[in-house]
């Protein structure tokens, strides 16, 4: 048992370790170096010291909206949904957010309240929507989700050039800056908002209870477990997918929220940072367990932030960083399957042959 | 008003038509290799990145060896690896084919960027036209049909070929039989799970011609992402084609369409003009609402034609796994 435990485990770092170290030599460069330069460029080389305030802000505010958004999924895959939407669901977040942000006028916790407010609803009507595609419109929400990622980003970038571009020039550059009382607080001269650490792991908890504590998050995972037996027992499955869809959204509406408030501080066209895409694979990474996705999401945002430094410093095209995360989820998800497979096959060994 | 009825008209004209067909060629080939591969119940997400890193692979093998014939089987290659790897995974190792497929898709698009980058810009190699001599000279449908290059003409066949051999051979009737009841097929003496890995890695290698398609042909170079969402569109149209080559290759012709006149439509509105290009991805997904609405459906059971046309039923054991028990 605790064999393959250890393969679990050593079996997709082994993997990991040769792809990137035969991905380095292929880009020509020795191995340590990238490593080195990723690391130092998101959270300091030696980590946490002092003077590196501004990057350990930046990896953590990347780090607040793939946690958040993971923690959404978890509850939609549970539901056995794949919501592709969620990349949609960030964004009309971060338009919503924006939308306060730029046309409300009032004191600043009452301004920052009222964008994470309008970030959650916004992100949870778009999930909802795709929800309703779902179960009203029979359209699998892999692709009524994907549709409304693209409506999303059209809508983003027709604001950005049309009703809110800047005053004098219309660039795909991003709106004027937000007035100061709308943006999420954050330490001195760092983006780091101790308050987006706050609701990121209150969400986390808060999906861990709701599996862990509620009848709601039982009922959820028998639908996604089995939902025609489901239905007999008389569970509304198609009010609780949408209930999935809906939380989801929320979560990842608050992280658009941030994205815009908290990073970015205006709309810019690429809004989501595609940290929608990427929590997908950090929550198949965490199979799908919520206290997981903490560490997993912090070394995507490591690899997210530090990578950036690549193209300058090495002449690795920053690229990279993406490759290492799929080879990484890919080798853990083989890796894992592998080792399911033989414990199988061993079990109907023991089980005898006369049986089979 | 009257800026939008211009749009509209001008796409029927020979050379806007003649150009959606030159287009299509690369979605010809992936909605077929998709279409194959989702017969066979195995579904193949990974489509948007596996077509990009194919089209990177077509356009290096070209570019390195001048020869732009050999970018194909490369590209075909790189297809067969990524759909085998998702078959292998879902067969013997019971991994969820939706969550390798999407893996698959992150991996790829990242790779593509990564080995692609020092091809940004360079040179391009492109298929050189040809036009068949005698029936390009028809009227209109010389210039629509037979006035492209060998490609376009082999994505053509490619679609009359998945019709014929799914519907009107043997074999084909198999492919349906292991996507439909895998049970029934195994009963009959098929080996399901065998046909499955062929039919995969089949759909793959048409996945991969389609990715060098565009870079050698439809979008010619090497850029960031050149395919990015062509693959998403792919798997749209499958759906919207209720799995049928024929009714899937309509609906890449009118997502050609409904692109060239978002192109008309950007001279007419343009402060739109940012925004156009991406109407048909939604517009495309808008179609599945609609061969996929209850009420309607319901309404067509009373005219069985017009249901045979719309209709849109997936492969019974679409996304499942066969194991002999």
């Amino acid at each position: 048992m605790s064999g393959s435990r250890m393969s679990r485990i050593l079996i997709p770092l082994g993997v990991v370790l040769f792809a990137t170290v035969g991905l380095l030599l292929l880009a020509g460069t020795k191995p340590w170096d990238p490593i080195r330069l990723v690391v130092e460029g998101s959270i300091g080389w030696p980590p946490f010291e002092e003077g590196t305030a501004s990057k350990v802000g930046d990896t953590v505010m990347v780090w607040v909206p793939i946690a958040l958004a993971s923690a959404g999924l978890i509850v939609t895959f549970a539901a056995g949904m794949w919501n592709i939407g969620i990349e949609g669901q960030i964004i009309m977040g971060a338009i919503a957010a924006s939308f306060v942000a730029r046309e409300v006028t009032a004191s600043r916790p009452i301004l920052v309240a009222l964008t994470i407010l309008a970030g959650a609803i916004g992100g949870m009507l778009w999930g909802l929507l795709v929800g309703v595609l779902r179960t009203a419109g029979g359209v699998n929400e892999i692709f009524g989700g994907l549709g409304l990622d693209f409506v999303a980003l059209s809508i983003t970038t027709y604001l950005i050039i049309g009703p809110w571009s800047r005053a004098g020039q219309a660039s795909t550059s991003g709106t004027d800056l937000f007035p100061e009382a709308a943006l999420l607080p954050s330490l001195e001269r760092s983006r780091l908002s101790p308050l987006g650490i706050a609701i990121t792991l209150i969400a986390i908890v808060g999906v861990w209870i709701l599996f862990r504590g509620t009848l709601y998050g039982l009922k959820l995972k028998a639908v996604g477990a089995n939902r025609p037996s489901s239905f007999l027992m008389g569970i509304p499955t198609n009010r609780y997918l949408l209930g999935a869809f809906m939380i989801c959204g929320a979560l990842a509406g608050i992280a658009g929220t941030s994205q815009a408030t908290g990073f970015h501080f205006k709309l810019i066209p690429a809004i989501s940072g595609n940290y929608g895409f990427l929590a997908i694979l950090v929550v198949l990474l965490a199979r799908f367990r919520a206290f997981w996705v903490i560490p997993i999401s912090f070394f995507f945002a490591m690899i997210a932030v530090g990578s950036s430094q690549l193209d300058l410093r090495l002449d690795v095209s920053s690229t990279l960083g993406g490759v290492l995360q799929g080879v990484l989820v890919l080798s853990a998800m083989f890796g894992l399957g592998w080792a399911a497979y033989r414990a199988r096959r061993q079990a109907e060994a023991a089980s005898g042959e006369g049986g089979g | 008003m009257s800026g939008f009825l211009t749009a509209f008209f001008d796409m029927f004209d020979t050379a806007t038509i003649a150009s959606i067909v030159a287009g299509a060629s690369g979605l010809f080939f992936a909605t077929m290799g998709e279409t194959i591969s989702e017969k066979a119940g195995v579904i193949n997400l990974s489509v948007d990145g596996s077509m990009m890193l194919a089209a990177l692979a077509g356009f290096v093998v070209a570019f390195q060896t001048g020869n732009v014939w050999l970018g194909f089987p490369a590209a075909a290659a790189v297809g067969i690896v990524v759909a085998l790897t998702i078959a292998y995974g879902n067969i013997k190792l019971s991994l969820n084919q939706v969550a390798i497929g999407f893996v698959l898709f992150a991996l790829c698009t990242e790779l593509s960027r990564f080995l692609g980058s020092s091809y940004v810009g360079r040179q391009p190699v492109a298929v050189p036209a040809w036009d068949i001599p005698g029936l390009s000279s028809i009227p209109f449908f010389g210039r629509v049909l037979f006035s492209h290059n060998v490609i376009v003409y082999l994505s053509m066949t490619t679609v009359l070929l998945t019709y014929l051999f799914m519907y009107r051979t043997r074999a084909g009737l198999e492919l349906q039989g292991i996507g439909e009841r895998p049970e029934a097929a195994h009963s009959r003496g098929i080996a399901v799970n065998r046909l499955r890995y062929f039919y995969t890695a089949l759909g793959g290698a048409l996945i991969g011609m389609g990715g060098a398609a565009f870079s050698l042909d439809v979008k010619i170079g090497w850029s960031d992402r050149p395919t990015r969402n062509f693959g998403w569109i792919v798997l749209a149209i499958v759906i919207f084609g209720g799995w049928h080559p024929l009714r899937a290759a309509f609906g890449v012709l009118l997502f050609g369409a409904l692109q060239a006149f978002a192109l008309n439509l950007q001279p007419e509105f343009p402060s739109f003009s940012q925004v156009l290009p991406s109407i048909p991805f939604p517009a495309m997904i808008l179609a599945l609402v609609v061969v996929n609405w209850k009420t309607l459906l319901t309404w067509l059971d009373r005219y069985p034609f017009l249901r045979a046309i719309l209709r849109s039923d997936p492969p019974t054991a679409i996304g499942t796994r066969f194991e002999v028990s």
